[in-house]
């Protein structure tokens, strides 16, 4: 058993991998199904077992192939990773019950293997980002999590699924790109891979080479930010969201832009943060803009916008804007609040695009119009759907509030209360168009599109209502998010801040 | 004198920044899906260049363990690259299977043509 245990940050990454292939090796549908189920199903077990570890005695540090560290990669899971290696599995648990319909209505027969194939590629490469301690091979997985991403968006059933999937390609991979180089400039100054490694040669290095530092810096950043789509780098996601298979737009909204900004926060924290002080650097107030252009702009655009998905990627950018929020606040409020909410959007987009997914299972339709009245046709749905919306919003008693809350904790740290204003005011934007889809599912009259819907068969409505009942139950208990996030945040920066 | 000095002595840098720029230009000025992604192409392959060129130390060799050499290239840069063109070669595949799908499902694979089609529908 601990011989089992001990392997556990490689399983973690080897099971579904080796899931993939099996999937691939399937060529039907409902065995590969099976496989996937298993497998997503067991991920949570092996990251809740690494939490636990990680909460009871600090770092696991696993040395792949048993080559030590900083020539061979190394695993290195603390309380930060375990909880994003939490998040990712259990999300990609949850959905993996609702998918066996929903792939079935949406996708066709002879590509359902393929489909679990990849959703477990994916899985894999996302697990894998959040694990591993060695800089390159983040990049790898980044690739591997976002080629299958690319071929899920693609399998989208309306034609502008494709052109999303060019698009985000094109752009993932001059993201991907710029990572590297900026992983080739710190390897050229500090002669090391493994993140732990170069953190502690950073601060001799920037001495030598402050230029070669920042370019890799902005590399990096720029690099990781297509990823994660921050404000100006976001284009492809609201097609890519919008024109994805139910499924993989409930997965990929809750946990790809999230393992982007664990790196993010690795890096600007963990190799950066020791030699660079961004208070120095006018860096923070550049990322807190452009955090703050996305909380607003986007949230403008969602307002107008007549697809849901679509309406529900524009609140992604935006939320998202909340997130780096927190990180350029560089306090220990602030990143404990962009931590929590990484969390918690995760969960009530998860929730929120399940639902939309069920809708789009019963209607065949996303569009606000054909949504009317549907709240009395599917009120399980579309309450979870509710719940979750005004979660967004940030309402007391949701998950949303937390983060709100320390943000506006961390805005207040910082001394400013413009900030403070100006996150209450995003929230009553993302009120306009949380209110404006509330209206329409539950006081307008049953339209002839909602008029046949019920609520889905129970595999759907099980894991949307867990998620929805998680919004509310995290926005309560907050042990297990703010409680780790605090922590994270406390590993990351200190207590000094 | 000086500044040109140091730009031929680091010739290798200044093929790889052209590369990189070149690539990337074409990636966003270029609305042919096959174009954009050639430029995709000579953009990755830059970094190639970018990792490979310190790892080379002139008159180095190959790291084998023999008391007849001492000086030896960097070879873990070279085992990156390796794995960074099948990263590569992957995306690309990719790219042209989608611009393949695209091609059937529009009949053209011009963006702006493809962008006008979705409105008309």
């Amino acid at each position: 058993m601990s011989a089992l245990l001990a392997q556990l940050p490689a399983l973690q990454v080897v099971v579904p991998l080796l899931g993939a292939v099996l999937a691939a090796f399937c060529r039907s549908g409902r065995p590969a199904y099976v496989v996937a189920l298993l497998v997503s199903l067991a991920m949570p077990v092996v990251s809740g077992f690494l939490l636990w570890q990680t909460l009871a005695g600090g770092v696991i540090s696993y040395h792949l192939g048993g080559w030590k560290p900083p020539w061979g990669i190394e695993y290195r899971i603390d309380v930060f990773n375990a909880l994003v290696l939490m998040v990712v599995s259990a999300v990609g648990a949850l959905i993996m019950p609702f998918a066996w319909r929903s792939v079935a209505a949406e996708i066709d027969e002879d590509k359902q293997a393929w489909f679990y194939c990849m959703y477990l590629l994916c899985l894999t490469g996302l697990l894998g980002i959040a694990a591993t301690g060695d800089a390159f091979n983040a990049f790898v997985f980044l690739e591997v999590s976002s080629l299958s991403a690319y071929v899920l968006i693609a399998l989208g059933r309306d034609r502008r699924a494709l052109l999303a999937a060019f698009q985000y390609l094109i752009m993932g991979t001059i993201g991907a790109t710029f990572y590297v180089i900026g992983i080739g400039l710190l390897y050229v100054i500090t002669g090391s891979l493994n993140i732990a490694d170069i953190a502690s040669r950073m601060p001799g290095a920037f001495v030598v080479q402050p230029h070669a530092a920042f370019a890799a810096l902005a590399f990096v950043a720029v690099g990781l930010g297509l990823k994660l789509a921050i404000f100006p780098l976001h284009v492809w996601l609201p097609n890519a969201y919008a024109y994805a298979p139910s499924v993989v737009t409930a997965f990929l909204a809750a946990t790809s832009t999230k393992v982007a900004i664990y790196l993010l926060i690795r890096f600007a924290y963990g190799v950066f943060g020791e030699a660079i002080d961004f208070r120095t650097l006018p860096i923070d107030q550049f990322v807190m803009v452009l955090s703050l252009a996305a909380m607003f702009l986007a949230a403008f655009v969602a307002i107008f916008e007549t697809n849901v998905k679509r309406m529900l990627a524009y609140s992604s950018v935006s939320q998202i804007g909340y997130i780096t929020l927190g990180i350029g606040m560089a306090n220990k409020a602030g990143l404990t609040g962009a931590i929590v909410h990484l969390v918690n959007h995760a969960i009530m987009k998860g929730a929120l695009f399940l639902a939309l997914g069920a809708v789009v299972f019963r209607i065949d339709s996303a569009r606000l119009e054909n949504l009317a009245g549907i709240g009395r046709r599917m009120p399980l749905t579309m309450t979870a759907f509710t719940i979750a919306a005004f979660g967004l919003v940030g309402t007391p008693g949701t998950v949303g509030f937390i983060s709100k809350w320390y943000l506006v904790i961390g805005a207040l740290d910082e001394g400013s209360l413009l900030l403070v204003f100006l996150i209450v005011a995003s929230s009553l934007l993302s009120l306009v168009y949380v209110g404006r889809v509330t209206e329409v599912i539950w006081f307008r009259d049953t339209g002839p599109a909602a008029a046949k819907a019920t609520d889905p068969p129970l595999s759907m409505l099980v894991p949307t209502l867990l998620l929805a009942a998680a919004v509310v139950y995290f926005g309560i208990d907050t042990t297990w998010t703010a409680g780790i996030a605090g922590q994270a945040a406390t590993l990351l920066i200190g207590d000094t801040r | 004198m000086e500044s040109i000095y140091t730009l031929i002595n680091h010739y290798n840098y200044v093929i790889t920044i052209f590369l990189m720029m070149g690539g990337l230009y074409i990636v966003i000025s270029r609305g042919n899906m096959v174009k954009k992604l050639v430029g995709l192409s000579i953009f990755q392959t830059s970094v190639y260049l970018l990792f490979i060129s310190p790892a080379k130390i002139l008159g180095g060799t190959a790291p084998i363990l023999d008391p007849a050499y001492s000086v030896y290239s960097n070879p873990l840069p070279h085992v990156l690259i390796l794995t960074a063109i099948v990263v590569g070669v992957a995306t690309i595949a990719l790219g042209l299977a989608l611009t393949v799908r695209v091609n059937e499902a529009y009949g053209t694979i011009e963006e702006d043509e493809i962008l006008e089609k979705d409105r008309e529908s």
